[in-house]
């Protein structure tokens, strides 16, 4: 009897000291960002960009950085979106036999496995094949195919939880089946479709590794889809090994402003579905 | 007719009241269980009946927002008391739960579960023991050929008698039962009313119930609740050819439900 | 009427036509690595590329096995760490915490969930990396720079944190009371009841949640390269720099474009990165589906 009660109590103890462990470290990443970045934010990284004095201390912003992350996110989810919402109405029973949409599925879910370093080096083989080389357009195509398995899987998942009823009464109304997948199935699925795709965007937006050599890097704004351009975790990326405590901390302060957007995103996409749910036929 | 100076006490409430999220579930019950009857608890659906009964081993302490107050006695001991040992307490009293909640495990080892946590290990004794305890809940002939399938593969009705077996496994001195019929077909709660009819002869049975010919069949003594208040408690002919509250009287003749 | 029916067809075809494009582009990934790096397999043979422990791009040597070995380690030591804190504390978070304490943690863990993984990287190299060379490897008795093995592993391990626990603690949450109450009521403790009820009946999600961390870890690229040291020999210790799979490539960007072998031996190891992860889904797979089998409830 004494025996199960000890290991009830060790048990306990270890499960608080795991929980102590993982909360003190994400509590002091979230603390090291938010005082390192807060403190070194200046008004220049919103209004100027960074000039090649910028990575060892003089003046400058990361203006381009913060424009090169939304010129490359903003596009590529826009694309995601509209391609996973496709392929996930067209899973749906009526459009697909199951067998093939499982297997369909599944092969998402592998593409959602593949680290995005693949997505990068992949895509920079059709650009080199293209003639093209680093640039916005190779950057914002990486980062579609990264997102479309998260932004489908998502989508997926709320439109199987749409009632065989409600589709039923679309198509006793004469609705064909594409109507009924746009006009009824969207709006009912449409809290997990937005939490898809915010999830996508989050994704795309910190994401490095599949940017590193597709957008390339580079001080001036994108002036066309072909420029190379510079993104905020890349910036991160060329900033933090620097040897000059100035320009880490500035790692940090690109990091802070990384972390708001992420963050702004989670928070605007539980609003929002929030809000969409009061659409929903329960 | 038992006489009153023969009832033993199993169970017994002092003003014990239940909070749940800021609801007044249960008010000032003072009840008393009598040993090695069946007590059948009745009223209508959301009245509180499965809350006391499940007040009786303390799992109310796995829900949160969970208020309560007053003592409970299991054999003159209030089970509140801070030197409990609540999973001993617990494992006096069985549990009978609506629909049945097989472990996820096989046949075999949903009965052996609870004596092998009681230090039960050794194969021939738990052979033996698992044998017993079917046989007990008359579900032996069905599963012998199978007892290492998964629990689940059993048909409902199987497998409430094997969370009854389970449940008796441990020994224990008292059997909570929450409807146990309620998701049954007909002939698999005839059954267990049959087997409840069995237990009560070593055990003491409380029984929540919400069909009044299953508690006129089967109790010894009635806890009549409404609202989270007994109104009435007994033996169970004086309280259902006689009741002495007009609501009980009500209740009895189907007025209210 | 005429003009809706066409509108079904084609909309219909267009739908058709981006879900054919979603299935090819599992292949044309894999077809294209792999045609990328026929080149290098045609001079080397591949068990030479993996078991060799040359790694000399310059001198035309491209032996996989120090980053093979390393990628096994830091993958293999961050789940080591990540696996039993992250299961106790998803058992913490959903069985014993009280209610309130709930509501705070867990919307704090989908927020570190989002961060960017170059974010954890920074933090990491910043903050870790100075612990491990000041204090930790001294107390060993070892010179070490703060990048290595160790480093990346931890690193990881706490990016993994917050996707097993969120994962989990909905599957725990996600059992009927009654099945606890059952174990309880046979006189269970509450660990036991969590060791051999609960574990076994979200067996399947904490599976998918492990392999889930798995392919977190073993993909990570960019944090892992900030603080692994990034050099590919076989690592003394673990406190001595190395090199993985995914970090290689991010690190040889830029050099390679030159070297036609050498870009055909990292397509290489994109290849492999994606037969691996490939081996992994169809893994879990199947195994979730006995697992299913086994401990349905």
């Amino acid at each position: 009897m004494n025996r199960r009660i000890l290991e009830e109590k060790i048990f306990k103890i270890l499960m608080l000291a795991s929980v102590f462990i993982v909360m003190g470290s994400l509590v002091i990443i979230i603390g090291l960002v938010v005082f390192n970045g807060g403190s070194s934010l200046t008004i220049e990284m919103f209004t100027q960009t960074s000039g090649g004095g910028y990575y060892l201390g003089r003046g400058g912003g990361i203006l381009n950085a913060i424009l090169g992350s939304l010129f490359l996110a903003l596009p590529a989810t826009a694309l995601a979106c509209l391609i996973g919402l496709g392929i996930a109405l067209y899973l749906q029973r009526e459009f697909t036999h199951p067998r093939i949409s499982a297997f369909i599925r599944l092969s998402l879910d592998i593409l959602w496995g593949i680290p995005s370093i693949v997505y990068g080096i992949f895509c920079l083989m059709i650009m080199v094949f293209i003639g093209i080389g680093t640039s916005l357009l190779a950057g914002i195509i990486a980062l579609t195919l990264l997102e479309i398995p998260i932004i489908t899987r998502y989508m997926d998942e709320s439109i199987k939880m749409v009632s065989i009823e409600l589709k039923e009464g679309a198509y006793s109304l004469g609705s064909t089946k594409f109507e009924t997948a746009v006009k009824v199935v969207r709006r009912q699925a449409l809290p997990g479709i937005i939490a898809g795709v915010l999830l996508g965007l989050g994704r795309g937006i910190g994401d490095a590794a599949s940017i590193l050599f597709t957008a390339g890097f580079s001080d001036r704004i994108p002036g066309s889809l072909f420029d190379s351009t510079a993104a905020l975790p890349t910036m991160i990326y060329h900033l933090y090994a620097s040897p000059y405590p100035l320009v880490r901390q500035r790692a940090y302060a690109a990091a802070f402003i990384l972390v708001v957007i992420v963050l702004s995103i989670s928070i605007v996409s539980r609003a929002l579905s929030k809000r969409y749910t009061k659409f929903v036929i329960r | 007719m038992i006489k009153k100076s023969d009832i033993h006490i199993h169970i017994e409430t002092k003003n014990l009241n239940v909070y749940y999220d800021n609801n007044y579930v249960l008010k000032n019950v003072n009840i008393e269980i009598p040993t090695k009857q069946l007590t059948a608890i009745i009223g209508p659906s959301g009245c509180g009946k499965t809350t006391l009964l499940k007040s009786f081993n303390r799992l109310l302490d796995l829900r949160d927002n969970i208020k309560t107050s007053g003592e409970i006695l299991v054999d003159g001991e209030n089970i509140f008391d801070s030197r409990v040992d609540v999973p001993d307490m617990r494992k006096k009293m069985g549990l009978l739960s609506q629909k049945p909640y097989p472990l996820p495990m096989s046949i075999y080892n949903n009965v052996a579960y609870g004596l092998r946590i009681h230090g039960k290990k050794n194969a021939k004794e738990l052979d033996s023991a698992v044998k017993h305890y079917l046989q007990e809940a008359g579900l032996w002939n069905e599963v012998k050929d199978r007892l290492h399938d998964p629990a689940s593969r059993l048909s409902v009705g199987q497998q409430q008698r094997l969370c009854l077996a389970r449940a008796i496994a441990v020994e224990p001195e008292v059997v909570l039962c929450d409807e146990p019929t309620s998701a049954l077909d007909p002939i698999a709660a005839q059954q267990i009313e049959k087997l409840l009819l069995k237990l009560k002869k070593e055990y003491t049975v409380v029984l929540v119930t919400h069909t009044l010919r299953q508690a006129k069949r089967l109790a010894d003594h009635v806890v009549f609740l409404y609202f989270g208040k007994v109104v009435e408690q007994g033996p169970a002919d004086e309280v259902f050819n006689n009741p002495k509250d007009p609501k009980t009287k009500a209740y009895i003749d189907g007025d209210i439900s | 009427m005429n003009k809706r029916k066409l509108r079904d067809f084609i909309g219909t075809k267009l739908m058709f036509t981006v879900t054919i494009f979603a299935s090819l582009l599992f292949f044309a990934i894999f077809l294209i690595l792999l045609y990328k790096s026929i080149f290098i397999l045609e001079t080397q043979s591949i068990a030479e590329l993996l078991f060799s422990s040359l790694w000399n791009p310059e001198k035309g040597e491209f032996g996989l096995y120090p980053i093979i070995i390393g990628t096994i380690l830091v993958t293999g030591i961050s789940l080591i760490i990540a696996i039993p804190i992250s299961l106790l504390s998803a058992v913490y978070i959903a069985e014993y915490a009280p209610g309130k304490i709930r509501r705070v943690i867990r919307p704090f863990l989908d927020v570190l969930a989002g961060v960017p993984s170059v974010v954890y990287g920074l933090c990491a190299f910043l903050f870790l990396v100075p612990l491990v060379k000041d204090v930790i490897a001294p107390w060993f008795g070892i010179e070490s720079t703060g990048l290595c093995i160790l480093t990346a592993s931890v690193t990881l391990a706490i990016m993994v944190f917050p996707i097993i626990i969120s994962l989990c603690v909905e599957s725990f949450s996600a059992i009927p009371i009654e099945l606890k109450e059952a174990s309880l009521s046979v006189g269970a403790t509450k660990w036991e009841t969590v060791k051999k009820v609960i574990f076994r009946a979200s067996a399947p999600s904490i599976i998918s949640a492990v392999l889930l961390g798995f392919g977190r870890a073993f993909g990570e690229t960019i944090a892992v390269n900030m603080v692994v040291g990034g050099i590919p020999r076989i690592p003394s210790s673990l406190l001595h720099p190395g090199q993985t799979l995914a970090s290689l490539i991010a690190s040889a960007y830029g050099e390679m474009m030159s070297v036609p072998l050498y870009e055909s031996a990292l397509m290489l190891v994109a290849l492999i990165l994606f037969v691996v992860v490939l081996l992994f889904n169809v893994l879990a797979v199947v195994v979730l589906r006995r697992a299913k089998r086994r401990w349905s409830y």
